[in-house]
């Protein structure tokens, strides 16, 4: 009864190219936008802006960048990490270089060098693939937190070894620093969000996306139906490498705080977002937040049960989770390669033929 | 002799004793992809879980027993008896042979036929779940294993170098030993693979899967065979690192060096393994000690990945690997 589409017809093609193609998807993601712009903010707390909505915000911007790289272009990357920390010493050097700049540039800017370095260890991709490719990305893991934690000039030589973000402010209201209230927070990760899901989806859906995930069905073919590999690859690598940048850039700068490469960037991050897209859905929009969703607000919910109301340990219930993550992605792999969003379009294919199926 | 020749030299040695310990780990990987084709990215955690396991049936340590206390309120942490190492260790390969047989039933067989890239992803799916497993089976403290091998600075090296050079080199008599079992492995794996008619039925398998099938070879056997062996391989290998740095989580991380070695020696040839192993072992080792002063130290995190990222632009299939042909 939730989908009324009986007259819902299309007479343009711009009409039948549209995201959202049923009227009742399109109301409810006008209204999604409305809450999280006007509704939200007005009620968002402390404990919640912390504990959930900023990190999860932060957090599907990763997955979204790495889906692109994964999902959509097929190439496996377990430097996500790195990238992140990339996004986050970038941001700190240009904050402390030119403290004047916008804080939303600085992370526009961050989000471009590692763009660069993205494509510099993208490279390799033009000759090898698969787990190959894995392994050369674990190289800019490693080699990348090495040079944050080891070579001064990145952290400024402060002698922690620890970034910290300095106060800066966006209409003059403070986002990043101690005096950052949960509003202006969560405001300025939800507008990057927003406009990063936004260029995500309308770049996957245009030309460059179809070459992308030409290239991820059978590259050689594409090669043949004349997809350049060479900018199909290093274009996926510098479109996620972007948003990965984005994202380690609000971690560091609105988020965290303070940080230390091998600690904050280290490779269980590069895990997280890829289990995230997994469980999300490769090649997927909606898989991104899903998965984020799912893994930020999981291990939380597990926490509550756990130690707060059943009274275990917390090494217990941290490793239990591992445990439960780890079983996740396999029963996800075999059942439903496409995660939850997949899950989800069942649903919902479901939905628009209920209550009548035949 | 200068000085730092002689500097250059021991960590040579040292470097082509912490290679073996690489090239362990790499075995196990190389034994499964030769075999299935699936790059088990668990082989790691495998080892730590194996080497936990031991050192669980050594201090007769009850499985679970922090999730039992913490359910039922009760206070249980040992049986009070320690078994022998004659018996922990045939204990410990039953344990990673029932681990194979369940990976295959519950995760393998159904993922036949899936592209590469998703079973390496199942894997590392496969190792978040050994990691959490192990730690809520023993419990996540560092623990010290002892299977009675000798430890300790070789005098007998220590002597010979002395008495050529003037300057005794130090090596630990563990590795000495690890390079010893290592070898009498290779060579049993060689023989095993080569005269048995099990062996042969694995060749076949990672040969041709299909055509194996129709001769009559069980797939499903094989599959559980390989991963056994992996196990015990990993068995090894945990007890060779953990007698060295104790059993903790870092050693699944150590393990991840097996990638590069890999990548050296070509995924589907043993001898690859250990040539890699030593390569990367000493190169890493050299590196460090001729940069430290340029770049500054703990190179080693990093130098095995980025000589195996050079390495796969000039030749991606290794050193002995096959050739990698692809056909539309």
């Amino acid at each position: 009864m939730l989908y009324r589409e009986a007259g819902d017809f299309k007479t343009s093609y711009v009409a039948d190219n549209q995201t959202f193609p049923i009227r009742f998807d399109r109301i409810g993601y006008y209204v999604i936008l409305g809450v999280a712009f006007l509704v939200v903010p007005l009620f968002i707390t402390d404990y919640w802006a912390n504990s959930i909505v900023v990190p999860f915000l932060i957090y599907t911007i990763a997955a979204l960048g790495l889906n692109i790289l994964i999902g959509y272009c097929g190439q496996l990357s377990l430097g996500t990490g790195a990238f992140m920390a990339v996004g986050a010493y970038g941001s700190y050097k240009l904050m402390t270089a030119f403290p004047e700049l916008n804080i939303i540039f600085v992370i526009i800017l961050a989000g471009f060098i590692t763009a660069g370095v993205g494509v510099l260890f993208g490279l390799p991709s033009l000759r090898i693939k698969g787990f190959y490719l894995a392994v050369a990305t674990l190289a800019a893991q490693f080699f990348l937190i090495w040079l944050f934690t080891r070579q001064g000039w990145f952290y400024n030589y402060s002698p922690t070894g620890m970034i910290s973000a300095p106060t800066r402010e966006v209409f003059g209201y403070p986002v990043t620093g101690p005096r950052a209230s949960a509003v202006s927070m969560y405001m300025i990760c939800l507008c990057f969000l927003v406009a990063t899901a936004w260029l995500a989806r309308n770049l996957t859906r245009g030309s460059l996306g179809r070459q992308w995930m030409a290239i991820r069905d059978m590259d050689i073919a594409a090669e043949i139906i004349g997809v350049n590999p060479l900018m199909a690859k290093l274009t996926a690598f510098a479109v996620s490498s972007f948003f990965i940048g984005i994202s380690g850039a609000l971690l560091f700068t609105v988020y965290l705080g303070a940080a230390e490469a091998g600690e904050a960037f280290g490779i269980d991050k590069s895990f997280l977002v890829l289990f995230m897209v997994i469980i999300g859905g490769l090649g997927s929009i909606f898989g991104a937040f899903a998965g984020a969703a799912f893994l930020i607000v999981g291990p939380v919910m597990l926490k509550l049960l756990l130690v707060n109301t059943l009274g275990w340990p917390t090494d217990m219930a941290a490793h239990l989770e591992i445990m439960i993550i780890g079983a996740l992605i396999i029963v996800f792999l075999i059942a439903e390669p496409h995660g939850i969003a997949a899950l989800w379009r069942t649903i919902k294919e479901k939905l628009r033929l209920w209550p009548f199926p035949y | 002799m200068p000085d730092t020749l002689l500097f250059a030299m021991e960590a040579t040695l040292n470097g082509l004793t912490a290679g073996v310990m690489y090239a362990l780990v790499a075995l196990g990987f190389v034994l499964i992809f030769k075999a299935s084709g699936i790059f088990n990215f668990a082989q790691g955690v495998l080892a730590l879980f194996a080497a936990l396991t031991l050192v669980g049936f050594q201090s007769g340590q009850i499985p679970f027993s922090h999730l039992i206390n913490a359910i039922f309120g009760t206070r249980l942490h040992h049986f009070g008896w320690n078994m022998p190492t004659v018996l922990a260790i045939p204990a410990t390969v039953l344990v990673m042979i029932l681990l194979a047989i369940l990976i295959e039933r519950y995760i393998l067989k159904h993922l036949v036929n899936q592209e590469p890239i998703i079973l390496f992803m199942a894997t590392i799916g496969l190792a978040y779940f050994l990691e959490g497993l192990g730690d809520v089976m023993w419990g996540a403290e560092v623990k010290a294993l002892d299977v009675g091998l000798p430890k300790g600075m070789s005098s007998a090296v220590d002597e010979a170098t002395f008495a050529w050079f003037g300057y005794g080199f130090y090596i630990d008599r563990l590795e000495l030993w690890a390079a010893g079992i290592a070898a009498i492995l290779v060579a049993s794996l060689t023989i095993f693979s080569q005269y048995t008619k099990q062996g042969r039925a694995l060749r076949a398998v990672a040969d041709d899967h299909q055509a194996a099938l129709s001769v009559g070879i069980s797939l499903r056997f094989i599959w559980v065979l390989t991963w056994s062996i992996a196990g015990i391989v990993a068995l090894v290998a945990g007890i060779m690192w953990g007698s060295k740095s104790g059993v903790q989580f870092s050693l699944s991380l150590i393990a991840l060096k097996a990638l590069p070695v890999l990548i050296l020696g070509g995924f589907t040839s043993i001898p690859g393994a250990i040539v890699g192993g030593l390569i990367i072992g000493v190169g890493e080792k050299l590196f460090d000690f001729f940069m430290q002063p340029i770049i500054g130290g703990a190179t080693e995190n990093w130098f095995a990945y980025m000589l195996a990222l050079v390495f796969l632009l000039f030749r991606p299939q290794g050193l002995f690997g096959e050739r990698i042909i692809e056909r539309v």
